[in-house]
């Protein structure tokens, strides 16, 4: 009897963990894209050059490969988690403003913008709702996505506008598949930092939003 | 050669060989997942698919 009533205080009180963890995950992912939203917005007012998209990925790439690991577990974490997400935001201005000089730029930026918050949110509610352990899909997304990155490498010098359509097609879906494992992990408590698990999400949701916007530029150059 | 260029395929090169070990890791240490959740996996996929056909249809 004892025995089984701390079995269940054990597991009630492991899923509180849990909701707290994903509740805070969402609550700074939210503040984090209002973050990346206003820098892009002033990257864009200032004009910035078409390098800035560069410097800021690779800062922003550093900062979360080498810095955040380091301050995850402090309140120093958050304020990095803003550095790096207001960074790759500030980044995203020139590109944004190259978009939306296209005729019917303002259209795919929508759409893209768009379709990345239902792809997100419709894996997030399916990872939720199944409840479904994805752990098994590791190896195979971080596999997957080197492949991309090779690809990718050859292709800067390549330019091959077919290769880009099929790369960030690629992406999305490696990075659609990052979401369902990194929600997963959260759920099944693999990932207990809500700080690391915002910046895994965050990087998803802007490697779909970067694909969305190069294959929905190339398509709509076309017609 | 655009100077951007090469530093661009510098840093994915650094960051490929980066990552390489934790995707060996990776590898050797995933679960090993069964048909039934594969197959969880690829109906969403096939819908994303779709929808991003979709939205080309939009543009």
């Amino acid at each position: 009897m004892n025995r089984s009533f701390t079995t269940v205080s054990q597991s009630s009180t492991s899923a509180l963990a849990t909701n707290k963890v994903l509740r805070n995950t969402y609550m700074l992912l939210s503040l984090t894209l209002l973050f990346s939203g206003l820098t892009a917005g002033l990257s864009m007012f200032l004009n910035m050059p078409p390098m800035t998209y560069m410097i800021s990925v690779i800062g922003g790439m550093v900062l979360a490969m080498f810095v955040l690991p380091r301050f995850a577990h402090s309140s120093a974490g958050i304020g990095i988690v803003f550095l790096i997400t207001g960074l790759l935001g500030f980044g995203l201005g020139p590109m944004l403003t190259m978009y939306a000089s296209l005729p019917n730029g303002g259209n795919i930026i929508t759409l893209s913008l768009g379709g990345t918050g239902v792809i997100f949110l419709g894996l997030s509610a399916y990872a939720l709702a199944t409840r479904k352990d994805f752990s098994f899909m590791g190896g195979f997304l971080v596999v997957g996505f080197l492949l991309v990155l090779i690809a990718a490498i050859a292709n800067i010098f390549l330019q091959i506008p077919a290769m880009s359509l099929a790369i960030s097609s690629v992406v999305i879906l490696i990075m659609s598949g990052f979401i369902l494992y990194d929600t997963s992990r959260i759920i099944h408590g693999g990932e207990d930092n809500y700080v690391l698990a915002t910046i895994g999400l965050y990087m998803t949701i802007f490697n779909i939003f970067i694909s969305l916007l190069q294959i929905l530029g190339i398509m709509g150059k076309d017609e | 050669m655009d100077w951007m260029q090469i530093v661009s395929a510098l840093a994915l090169g650094l960051f490929v060989v980066f990552l390489f070990p934790t995707a060996i890791n990776m590898m050797k240490n995933s679960p090993k997942g069964s048909a039934a959740d594969w197959q969880s996996v690829i109906v969403p996929m096939v819908i994303i698919i779709l929808f991003i056909m979709f939205l080309i249809q939009l543009v």
